[in-house]
């Protein structure tokens, strides 16, 4: 079997949905619909985020995400991004299940506005609500093995620890955490915010997450298709590395070429 | 007889003409209701129902729909 149908059989599920691409993107910060169409075409991404919003009453001759990226092809994952609290999140989840008619979701909660950082208490009160409504969450959250456990106790269906802050780039910052958090967990793991370059992506693939989220570290990027091209291949080689299983690092040299038979 | 009824949608103030349900009052806006979700005073108006429920003054809308995010 060749790597390329290796990794074509390598699927994972989440909620009972089973998938191909291990990569998600979001479809947020683009310049234009056209250009967020083709990154998501250039990444193979068969789940994309999306917002809910207010429709612009005053102006509905404005272009529609729908006519761009066909929900029929590609899972739209509404999230509840801009949320502060519990309550707000739930809200925004029901308009959502009704616009789309499907239960599996995006949730975060969010703590403050300068870091982005998720409020894990409201995080996990909304997830229980969400799961007793019949809701299917995937949750984004704090790099915490016990906040892990206990949202996929609640009900979550992935859990999806932030790397570093939203829209920061800076990679994964604790490969510690996250690795605990995947050893533990029982539901997929994916690295959601934080991924800043390819390397980040496969990073995250290599500590044997089952997937990656990420909107910013494409949108912009100098030539955002390309980027979408470039994370496609990096979530691909890193988890094809988690697969094959990497040596064992060593202090020192260690000859490739054979000792005996030196002139 | 027409009676003008006081709504606000997406926290504007709006005159609609009743008795309207809610998915004429959609099509008074211009929306496809297939294409959007409703919610009347904090409570979700199902898709299928959005025929039978009737627009009341002082009813508060919100009318939204899916647009990029991350």
């Amino acid at each position: 079997m060749t790597a390329q149908q290796d990794i074509r059989a390598d699927t994972w599920t989440v909620a009972g949905r089973t998938f191909s691409s291990r990569l998600i993107v979001g479809t947020g910060k683009y310049k234009s619909l056209e250009e967020n169409a083709a990154a998501v075409e250039a990444s193979g991404a068969e789940i994309v985020t999306v917002a809910v919003r207010r429709v612009n009453i005053s102006d509905l001759n404005q272009p529609m995400l729908t006519d761009y990226i066909d929900p029929k092809k590609v899972t739209y994952l509404p999230n509840t991004a801009g949320c502060f609290t519990a309550d707000d999140a739930i809200r925004t989840l029901r308009l959502a299940r009704e616009a789309g008619g499907w239960n599996l979701v995006k949730l975060e909660v969010l703590g403050e506005a300068k870091t982005l950082y998720p409020d894990m208490r409201e995080t996990l009160r909304a997830t229980e609500v969400l799961v007793k409504e019949g809701f299917e969450p995937m949750v984004y959250c704090v790099d915490d093995p016990i906040a892990a456990k206990q949202l996929e106790e609640a009900g979550a269906v992935a859990i999806m620890p932030l790397g570093a802050p939203i829209g920061s780039g800076l990679g994964i910052q604790n490969r510690v955490t996250i690795r605990l958090i995947v050893e533990g967990a029982g539901v997929p793991v994916l690295v959601d915010a934080g991924v800043g370059t390819a390397s980040d992506a496969a990073q995250a693939m290599e500590l044997g997450c089952d997937g990656v989220l990420m909107n910013t570290a494409i949108a912009e990027a100098k030539d955002p298709v390309l980027m979408a091209r470039a994370m496609k291949a990096a979530v691909e080689a890193g988890r094809l590395a988690y697969l094959a299983g990497r040596m064992q690092k060593r202090r020192y040299a260690d000859p490739s070429s054979p000792l005996a038979g030196l002139i | 007889m027409s009676l003008d009824l006081s709504v606000r949608v997406n926290g504007e103030p709006r005159r609609v003409p009743g008795p309207i349900s809610i998915a004429e009052m959609l099509g008074e806006l211009g929306l496809d209701p297939r294409k959007v979700a409703v919610e009347r005073n904090f409570e979700i108006v199902p898709r299928s129902s959005l025929g039978e429920v009737c627009v009341e003054d002082g009813d508060a809308y919100e009318i939204v729909h899916f647009v990029g995010g991350g």
